[in-house]
């Protein structure tokens, strides 16, 4: 495999942003874009992001909706100009370089668009004719489980299938780099494990993968890396273990009766953090769980009490994730 | 032959790139099958122009054409390609630029390695070669049909057609570029429809009309063309006459570039 002279990086971000409305976007036009910015303002999707995916490797972007993921992903596809900063796939220039980039990598789009009045088949047979190296179309149906909804047209096919139909056209021509924006929303269970058995196979097998997800499990499952995009900006990154390790764990429970937060032991002395009160039930966030949990039960044996709804957990993805999207840096000015 | 499974994780980008020729062929082919599915762009790019020309013979037979030098198949003739060019090719494809478009088709094709010229052109094409072949229809039967002699210059006959189909095509994408959805892609259509029917000698040479008239109405983007394909009828054009309408001609190509350079969009408006 030609791995070039771009060394290790298959995909590399530097300062990217993308706006929308009044920035031109690849088509530069002065007076066009005077008007639309009078009567729609720039809104920033992407604002100043970096990071790098190795070959080989399988980087997630992860983040509600709106983080500005699919924009990012569309810049990385070549599908757009950014208004700022720099990506190169592969060594070169999605976007200007795109003849040069395009039949190394796979792209499905976060909403496929097929005619409806293809076929399955048709659409992969249509797809396999603009793609170089193309897998027959049928063994490309067969990987993602449509083999028996070839003759079916697309506007008969599921949601989920047409998830599907998408990924067997990114696969088609067996891609080094592969974007899949949202692979499984819409999937059923059985139908999101399969593909990320696919998904898993193809990065065993070599492709480099970036996906865009906000399901926290099919990041867990599958990331070798993740960076978590919130409001146009990478807020963590690195691996689930990394991005987890930085998190608080987190110790909740109900006050028993006559009790107040005060009579707890003093909380810096148990390594907390950080709490919450909602009704009765506390939440204390600690870097130290076994220290601060253990306090908490003593105290609880001490005083002869029973804590209920009682819950002990480490640092989990999604607790990254959640605060996150409350907003980390509240929760850092307090101390955590 | 290797099995599904062990093609999954075979090397990457082993294959032998794809042409553009092999891109437009896979491309027009399934825009063909689409064509073949839509009832209502099968009725209006076959049946319609043909019909439209055939039911105007009656009226045409009744035009004072002694003088003009006209016969009633030189006048029917190149008003017949005119109806090819703005039903089959510029309604129909204005319409499949459009639903193209709302559909997320355009996007997805972008992503791969079609370059957007060739997505444009992939998309025009069943409708163009089901146009030219309606053409070649057209010149070989008129006699048959419309007692009209064979085309004195042919080769004014194949500018014509030539420059008509890119400037359909041109303009079917900047039409498209200004239509919202499907169903107004109907209006958007219009008036360039009705000013060619009324203004551009499709249907009343502009011969015969007072000559100040006939002058202004020599721009318009149809004009040209049908001038053309007349011209290449009787045979009765002066280099002049020729070099003029060439000229036109080729303004409105560049214009229709121009606007589908700057107007046309790739995907839904957010």
């Amino acid at each position: 495999m030609d791995i070039g002279d771009f060394g290790d990086f298959v995909i590399e971000v530097t300062g990217l942003r993308r706006s929308y409305g009044g920035t031109p976007r690849g088509r530069g036009r002065a007076g066009k874009a005077a008007r639309g910015t009078k009567s729609r303002p720039d809104y920033e999707a992407v604002r100043g992001i970096d990071f790098s995916v190795r070959r080989g490797e399988l980087f997630a972007l992860l983040g509600t909706n709106g983080a500005g993921k699919t924009s990012t992903v569309e810049l990385l596809e070549g599908l757009a100009a950014p208004s700022g900063g720099q990506v190169r796939v592969l060594g070169h220039d999605p976007y200007t370089e795109r003849s040069a980039v395009r039949p190394r990598t796979g792209v499905m789009l976060q909403e496929g668009g097929f005619p409806s009045e293809l076929t399955a088949l048709e659409t992969v047979q249509m797809w396999a004719g603009c793609t170089s190296g193309a897998r027959p179309a049928r063994e490309a149906l067969s990987m993602v489980g449509l083999d028996r909804r070839a003759d079916i047209r697309v506007k008969q096919l599921s949601g989920g299938e047409r998830r599907r139909l998408d990924l067997a056209l990114a696969l088609l021509g067996r891609p080094e780099v592969l974007f899949l924006d949202e692979p499984t929303t819409g999937l059923d269970t059985e139908a999101r494990r399969e593909t990320w058995e696919l998904v898993r196979e193809l990065r065993d097998g070599g492709t480099t993968v970036l996906l865009t997800t906000h399901y926290l499990e099919e990041a867990e499952e599958l990331a070798d890396r993740l960076a978590i995009m919130h409001k146009g900006r990478i807020a963590t990154t690195g691996t689930v273990a990394d991005v987890v390790a930085a998190r608080p764990s987190q110790i909740s429970f109900e006050l028993p009766d006559g009790f107040h937060l005060g009579d707890l032991p003093p909380l810096a002395e148990l390594g907390v953090g950080g709490h919450e009160m909602s009704g009765r039930t506390v939440r204390l966030r600690t870097g130290e769980l076994q220290r601060a949990a253990t306090g908490v039960l003593v105290w609880a044996r001490d005083k002869g009490v029973e804590l209920r709804g009682l819950d002990i957990r480490s640092a989990s993805l999604e607790e990254a994730f959640l605060g996150i999207a409350k907003g980390l840096d509240d929760l850092e000015e307090k101390g955590l | 032959m290797r099995q599904v499974s062990g093609m999954r994780v075979s090397a990457a980008g082993t294959g032998a790139r794809t042409t553009a020729v092999m891109r437009l062929s896979a491309l027009g082919k399934s825009e063909l099958r689409l064509l073949g599915r839509n009832k209502t762009a099968l009725f209006t790019s076959l049946v319609l122009p043909i019909g439209m020309a055939f039911a105007m013979r009656q009226a045409v037979s009744q035009m004072p054409l002694k003088n003009s030098g006209l016969t009633v198949g030189t006048v029917l003739l190149p008003g017949a390609i005119g109806f090819v060019l703005l039903f089959a090719v510029y309604s129909n494809l204005t319409s499949a630029f459009v639903v193209r478009r709302e559909e997320l088709v355009l996007k997805r094709l972008r992503s791969g390695e079609l370059s957007d010229g060739e997505v444009l052109a992939g998309t025009a094409l069943p409708t163009v070669v089901i146009a030219l072949a309606q053409c070649v229809l057209l010149a070989a039967c008129g006699g048959l049909m419309m007692d009209a002699e064979p085309p004195q210059a042919p080769l004014l006959v194949l500018a014509g057609v030539a420059i008509g189909l890119v400037t359909v095509v041109a303009l079917a994408a900047a039409s498209a570029g200004i239509t919202r959805t499907a169903e107004s892609a109907q209006l958007t259509v219009m008036p360039l429809m009705f000013l060619s029917m009324a203004g551009s000698g499709m249907i009343v040479p502009l011969t015969v009309l007072p000559e100040r008239l006939a002058t202004v109405l020599e721009l318009l983007p149809m004009s040209p063309v049908i001038g053309l394909l007349r011209d290449g009828w009787t045979g009765g054009a002066d280099a002049g006459e020729t070099v003029k309408r060439l000229v036109v001609g080729l303004v409105w190509i560049g214009l229709g570039v121009l606007a589908v350079k700057r107007g046309f969009r790739w995907e839904p408006r957010r």
